[in-house]
């Protein structure tokens, strides 16, 4: 279990990019598709938000690898 | 006796606390259930600029603040205390509320009203972030730990019943300022809007009172007596890298599936019921109504059952429970609303005035006729034939569309609806009936308001609060796949299942006084 916690670490930490890239390239198609303010807003807001979230998602990609989390399970109250 | 006592305070402390919380989900919740008719009177479409305010407003001051607010107050909390914290974030819900209600239209102010609103929205939105933490905080502080989570699932309960009270007083108010119902909806769109807002002030004086009255959190009140307060709450929840892991399990492990399930089954459901299902706007709530109505006593029973089995197990078996159930029970709820499946036979068709709207400068025109109709069963709808008509082209009648709106469903119908919408509450109270005792025990005392309140408003305010924009936007990419907006929250339940899973532990904190 302590290895499955660790080695997915790199999957969570893949997951930071990936997003980022999704978002990038939806918001760029969306605002090309229908390039109104309304839609320039609301892409916007959603890059500057998801990105620091997708640092976070790294970050905690790189505690699971480095194993930060291990020992955190406890299956009794 | 004493025992007595102490359970008659916990239950002061409870109630003084959930009222509050309450009436600011109800000043929240109201703005956006009557976003298309608040943004009739400050935001017309016709100025890009208003427009571009109308946005912000509807837009970023419903879950972008919130993280801010969650900071601010946050640190505020741990820095001066809980009581008097969620007092003030109570005044500044509760006076930017009543204050919305008094902004003069558009028409009569110009761009200030748009600014004015715009301002007051993100006032609330700040507030809002700094509240749920300092209710949580200060009612697990005085629970007893055997208990804590069954006394937190109190204050669970609120945000459902905000949302419950703001869908009674507008369906009442909408109803009651004519007798004849089509004047009544006209008046209320025209001023009787401003009710839901203004008495709201009522409730807020009221729960500021009963808060005065209240003690600060023991355990802070300790703290500050032994000088061990934090000094540098944010610095100490963010830039320690022990609390930091903390933060980051809460949002990726816990909060940020919870927030998806939440706004799910509270918020896109209703939507979907509307916008998708093309439900009648008294029914889409009343059916909403009924099954918060049924649902909320789980908050209680989850939050109680997780001081006996754990937290962690009943949150991801609602995560796991909505990964695999949203698709069968959204397909279920489009089914039972087509008409097209009903095998009733339609008994009486009653044909409306037509409607001709012009739009462009050349004269063309959108002719709407509609017919009512009903069937054997008691389903009725309306039928909506559109024609465009052309004024100056050849080809100047193009064909025409034919749509199914204001559906009332039979009453066999409208009670599975209920039960379809209260399922999904059901799993709202799986996964945040104990979230506030897991919060509360993840972090230490002294920065526990901070720390807790924002993974859990970047988990609701971000990931939850964006549930029904991207769930609808997806529908509008990919046009083909009425249900393909649900795959927004399923996914990121799943990712946060499989986390919470692996690394959130269930062991229950026995002392929260550290």
């Amino acid at each position: 279990m302590k290895l499955i916690k660790k080695y997915l670490g790199i999957v969570w930490m893949a997951l930071g990019p990936l997003a980022i890239y999704f978002l990038v390239s939806t918001a760029a198609s969306e605002i090309r598709a229908k390039p109104v303010l309304d839609t320039k807003i609301q892409w916007g807001v959603f890059v500057i938000i998801f990105i620091p979230i997708a640092f976070g998602i790294m970050l905690f990609g790189y505690y699971a690898l480095n194993g930060e989390y291990e020992g955190e399970i406890n299956d009794q109250p | 006796m004493n025992q007595k006592t102490e359970t008659s305070g916990i239950w002061r402390i409870i109630g003084a606390s959930s009222a509050g919380t309450l009436i600011e989900w109800y000043d929240f919740y109201i703005f956006g259930s009557l976003a298309t008719v608040i943004a009739n009177q400050f935001f017309p479409k016709t100025n890009p600029t208003a427009a571009l305010l109308s946005t912000l407003a509807t837009f970023a001051a419903g879950f972008i603040v919130r993280p801010f607010g969650a900071l601010v107050f946050g640190r505020l909390g741990d820095l001066v205390g809980r009581k008097n914290t969620f007092l003030l974030t109570l005044v500044l819900m509760g006076g930017s509320t009543f204050a919305i209600g008094l902004v003069p239209g558009y028409d009569r102010i110009g761009f200030l009203a748009p600014i004015l609103v715009l301002l007051l929205r993100l006032v609330q939105g700040l507030a809002l972030g700094g509240e749920y933490g300092g209710a949580a905080t200060y009612v697990a502080e005085h629970a007893p730990p055997e208990r804590r989570g069954y006394y937190t699932a109190w204050i669970q309960t609120t945000a459902t019943l905000g949302l419950f009270v703001s869908l009674g007083v507008i369906l009442l108010t909408r109803h009651s300022l004519d007798s004849n119902l089509t004047e009544s909806i006209r008046k209320f769109n025209d001023w009787g809007w401003r009710i839901p807002f203004l008495i709201s002030i009522v409730l807020v004086i009221v729960s500021i009172y009963i808060r005065m009255k209240m003690d600060e959190s023991p355990l802070f009140a300790k703290l500050k007596s032994e000088g061990t307060l934090s000094v540098n709450p944010i610095k100490e929840s963010f830039g320690h890298k022990l609390n930091l892991k903390m933060v980051l399990l809460a949002l990726f492990g816990a909060t940020m599936g919870q927030g998806v399930v939440w706004y799910t089954g509270q918020f896109y459901a209703q939507s979907f019921l509307e916008n998708v299902c093309k439900i009648d706007f008294d029914q889409s709530r009343t059916i909403l109504i009924w099954a918060i109505l049924l649902a909320t006593p789980f908050f209680v029973v989850f939050g109680g059952w997780s001081d006996k089995v754990g937290r962690k197990w009943i949150m991801m078996a609602g995560m796991f429970l909505a990964v695999i159930a949203y698709r069968p029970i959204y397909g279920k709820i489009l089914q039972l609303s087509d008409t097209t499946q009903t095998q009733s036979a339609i008994v009486s068709s009653v044909d409306l005035p037509m409607k001709t709207t012009a739009f462009g400068t050349n004269g063309d025109s959108l002719r709407i006729s509609s017919s009512r109709k009903a069937l054997a069963n008691g389903f009725s709808y309306t039928l909506q034939q559109v024609d465009t008509i052309r004024l100056h082209s050849v080809n100047n009648h193009l064909a025409a569309t034919k749509i199914v709106v204001d559906k009332n469903p039979d009453k066999e119908t409208y009670l599975m609806l209920v039960f379809l919408i209260f399922l999904q509450i059901l799993l709202v109270t799986m996964v945040y009936g104990p979230i506030a005792a897991f919060l509360v025990e993840l972090f230490p005392t002294k920065i526990r308001y901070t720390s807790m309140s924002l993974p859990y408003h970047i988990g609701n305010g971000i990931f939850g609060g964006l549930t029904p924009f991207i769930a609808t936007l997806l529908t509008t990419i990919y046009t083909a796949d009425k249900l393909v907006g649900l795959w927004y929250p399923i996914i990121v339940a799943a990712v946060c299942l499989v986390i919470g899973l692996l690394y959130v532990s269930n062991k229950i904190d026995p002392d929260v006084n550290d």
